[in-house]
């Protein structure tokens, strides 16, 4: 069984943790140089602020109602840590998908009694770190994935859905399920798909996988054979566009050196950059991580990832790069054999957006020319003359730049004199 | 004259070191300390202090609510979230959407946050929306000037 864990509007509930008078409020929670909306609060959707809304064109009237904060990626690591820490209690099969989403392991565990598990580790991380989460259970992540939806949505669910892949309750998710809201299928695809008949996701769990592999790539074909409860899909290179870019890989074999973790991390992060600029997105922040081999227990674990605000929402590949390379120096530990790390780039938004956004232009258009000229150029010779042909070294500090976080809230977790202060009266 | 040397083995270049404690028994002639025969660890504060890491987090107190329980302005407090809170027990509670501190006792035969200072009274808990945040275990007060507090 696979379970998806995944943090109800991670941000916010980050803020809402230290703050108790913010329940029930419209929160939101802004890029890092406070351009767009990445997160909000239920009550700030129901007021029709869109994700990446630009700040600075949010209506007077709803902006005099809510409550914006700067990002405080600080804070959003340390409680995404206290989070992953707990379902590291449960099990330990972890594999972190993204800041708020969690993919967990439960080979082995007996099926019956699997939701009481669950339920308790969700009833743990709320206690322990304030952060209300889902979990949905199946056999395969693209179901634990719907299960996940459903667990949010369904109040009776109690935060915990588990869909067996043959079951009434499956069939009837699924037959109701947009195809388009299926987890990798694009809204392109869903036109195509659309054509030939295939409109929900139980018509495509019904579908022929080698005539869908011919018509459209394996990446399809897979999703049938997840549909159908089989596991087949890896999280190594699964996107999804709007939202993060994760590239990882498991090394061949187990390593602790330094040099081979480095060259690793510096390639993810730049070829996360290049899809980045493909899809014409920025990045406002990015993941590191790394983890050892959970089965073979004999040898010392270490799992880390570590969340870094980016200095400006960019797609420059060499901020990326260098973000990245830090990343890894804060979190590798000397002496252990590591199997996978990676680099997941998220928060992302749009370009043409953030361009509008004249408040927070502080690169210098021609810097900024030059930049976009030279990323060009990188992508245009890795293109032609075989990825990989320039690579990015280590590179130096921007230290000119300064952020603009007008709203962040206090480290409350990260700084002796940040910590939150309790009244005495 | 001669000295006679005697091999008696090879010297261990790949064993890593073992750290010695800082304060070992003092010499004293005749009488074989009984420190002597123990290698201690370094004493870890927070380990000692901290039981459950991801969920302990650090408050800083402040006002004068909560004296006669030892707790004074500026102080560092530890609390921890995953204790459930027991009568007695001194707590981080959100009352009205505010963090604050208070212990868990009776008053007017019902249960209720009590303050550490006559001046404020109890809050009772029947039909109050109080939310327990979570148990402080212990209190950092500096006493001295101007040092980490």
């Amino acid at each position: 069984m696979i379970a998806l864990a995944d943090c109800n509007a991670f941000y916010v509930s980050c803020e809402k943790v230290f703050r108790p008078d913010l329940e029930g409020r419209p929160v939101g929670v802004l890029t890092n140089n406070d351009g767009c909306v990445i997160a909000r609060s239920p009550e700030l959707k129901a007021l029709g602020v869109a994700m990446g809304a630009p700040a600075h064109m949010l209506d007077p009237h709803i902006k005099r109602q809510c409550v914006l904060f700067s990002s405080n990626y600080a804070l959003y690591g340390d409680m995404s840590r206290r989070v992953t820490a707990v379902y590291h209690q449960y099990t330990p099969d972890v594999s972190v998908y993204s800041i708020d989403e969690s993919f967990l392991g439960f080979d082995g565990f007996p099926g019956e009694g699997l939701e009481d598990h669950c339920q308790a580790m969700r009833l743990q991380v709320r206690q322990e770190t304030g952060i209300p989460i889902s979990i949905g259970l199946s056999t395969s992540k693209t179901l634990a994935k719907i299960a996940n939806h459903l667990a949010k949505k369904e109040a009776a669910c109690e935060g915990v859905a588990l869909l067996p892949p043959e079951s009434d309750t499956t069939r009837r998710v699924l037959e109701r399920l947009p195809v388009t809201e299926v987890w990798g299928v694009a809204r392109r695809t869903g036109l195509r798909l659309a054509d030939m008949g295939i409109h929900t996701a139980w018509q495509l769990r019904e579908a022929d996988p080698r005539q869908l592999r011919r018509l459209f790539s394996v990446v399809m074909e897979r999703t049938v054979w997840e549909l159908r409860g089989r596991d087949c899909i890896e999280l190594d290179d699964t996107s999804e566009p709007k939202k993060q870019i994760m590239t990882s890989r498991s090394f061949g074999r187990l390593t602790g050196d330094r040099q081979e973790l480095h060259e690793a991390i510096r390639h993810h992060a730049s070829r996360g950059a290049e899809k980045l600029r493909k899809q014409q997105s920025l990045a406002c922040a990015l993941v590191v991580f790394v983890k050892t081999n959970p089965f073979r227990p004999e040898l010392p674990q270490h799992h880390e990832s570590l969340l870094l605000a980016l200095p400006r929402p960019t797609d420059d590949s060499r901020l990326i790069v260098q973000a990245a390379s830090r990343g890894l120096d804060r979190i590798h530990r000397a002496g252990v054999a590591y199997q996978k790390c990676g680099v997941m780039l998220t928060d992302l938004v749009d370009r043409t957006h953030e361009q509008l956004d004249i408040l927070a232009d502080q690169q210098s258009d021609a810097e900024r020319e030059r930049s976009e000229r030279l990323m060009a150029t990188l992508d245009k010779l890795n293109r032609e003359l075989g990825a990989g042909t320039v690579k990015l070294g280590g590179g130096r500090e921007n230290a000119a730049w300064h952020l603009r976080c007008a709203y962040r809230s206090p480290r409350y977790t990260t700084r002796w004199e940040e910590l939150p202060v309790v009244k005495m009266r | 004259m001669t000295i006679a040397i005697d091999i008696i083995g090879r010297v261990d270049e790949l064993s890593t070191p073992m750290l010695l404690p800082l304060a070992a028994g003092e010499v004293r002639a005749g009488f074989p300390s009984p420190a002597d025969d123990y290698i201690e660890r370094d004493l870890d504060l927070v380990g000692h202090l901290v039981q459950h890491p991801s969920a302990t987090y650090y408050v800083r107190a402040k006002g004068d609510s909560m004296t006669h329980f030892g707790i004074y302005d500026g102080d560092l407090l530890i609390v921890d979230r995953a204790l459930d809170a027991r009568p007695g027990d001194i707590l981080i509670v959100a009352v009205d959407g505010e963090l604050t501190c208070k212990q868990l006792g009776m008053a007017k035969g019902c249960k209720a946050l009590i303050s550490g200072n006559a001046a404020y009274a109890p809050i009772l808990l029947s039909g109050c929306d109080v939310t327990v945040w979570g148990v402080v275990t212990h209190n950092v007060h500096a006493l001295r000037r101007g040092v980490g507090r």
